[in-house]
């Protein structure tokens, strides 16, 4: 009796440790989710942005660390004010779009972990691949808010979570081969990135 | 022929002017699509939503005031009304 007590004690704490682990879906049906991209070059400062955001993420309020996931930026979706500027932004020369249409993230490692209340900041580590160039990196200070059962107040049909994420880091485009050495007046070598991304997780 | 020519040259140049101020007189390039910002009270997410709407920009500005004006010009080269 003790052994199936004890059984049945351990299958509930496992259980209970994965049962508050949920998979946020980071396709938002509002289109409000973006990426802001920055260049500030000597003869030119260009600010563009993309929302063509897709990829899920599983993520445990009571456990941070346990974030993982994969968020997917279509390249296609990056717009810049100045309509013939997008044209070189996509073309061969520089992103390459149709041959290269993804940008993404995959986490490995979430580290330096600091929660208070529902927000959480942590250093999250994984591959960004741009250009068809992947690289490790880590994003310090990503700062993750969970909100238990506020899917309703987007979606009033829909019950469940949201996870908003923001991150704001710099990456040099010649680690990814992209013009690298070149037009440095006028495009940067570091791009900033800032990241403002809602997903939700239907109970 | 040659007062109708100019009427129409001012028609175009108005119509042209209106078309550019009243959607939106922007000074940049012409666009086919905007994209209007937008704050996402629940999430506390500023984005922006892309609109398909067509905006003149300065380049329609000067292809249709240039238009107007080489109708206006050519009313010089037409004979002149009875």
């Amino acid at each position: 009796m003790k052994t199936i007590t004890l059984f049945l004690a351990l299958t509930g704490l496992n259980l209970a440790a994965f049962a508050d682990t949920e998979n946020f879906d980071f396709k938002d049906p509002k289109g409000v989710n973006n990426v802001v991209f920055r260049t500030d070059a000597p003869l030119e400062s260009i600010n563009g942005t993309a929302t063509g955001i897709t990829g899920s993420v599983t993520y445990d309020a009571a456990a941070p660390g346990s974030l993982k996931g994969k968020i997917v930026v279509d390249a296609a979706s990056l717009h810049v004010p100045n309509a013939m500027m997008q044209g070189h932004l996509q073309g061969a020369q520089w992103l390459d779009v149709s041959k290269n249409p993804e940008i993404t993230f995959e986490t490995a490692s979430v580290d330096n972990i600091k929660t208070m209340d529902n927000v959480t900041t942590a250093d999250v580590s994984g591959t960004f691949t741009l250009h068809g160039v992947s690289k490790q990196i880590t994003v310090p200070g990503v700062k993750i808010t969970f909100l238990k059962d506020k899917l309703k107040d987007r979606f009033p049909q829909l019950q469940g979570d949201l996870l908003v994420i923001r991150a704001s880091f710099t990456i040099n485009r010649s680690d990814y081969d992209i013009n690298k050495g070149k037009y440095e007046d006028k495009v940067s070598d570091e791009i900033q990135l800032n990241l403002s991304i809602a997903g939700q997780a239907v109970h | 022929m040659r007062k109708k020519l100019r009427i129409f040259a001012l028609l175009l140049a108005l119509v042209v002017l209106g078309l550019w101020f009243f959607r939106g007189h922007n000074t940049g390039w012409t666009k086919n699509k905007v994209f209007n910002p937008v704050h996402d009270p629940v999430t506390g997410i500023d984005g922006s939503v892309e609109e398909q709407k067509f905006v003149p920009g300065v380049d329609f500005l000067v292809i249709g005031l240039g238009l107007a004006g080489l109708q206006f010009a050519s009313s010089f080269i037409v004979r002149k009304d009875a």
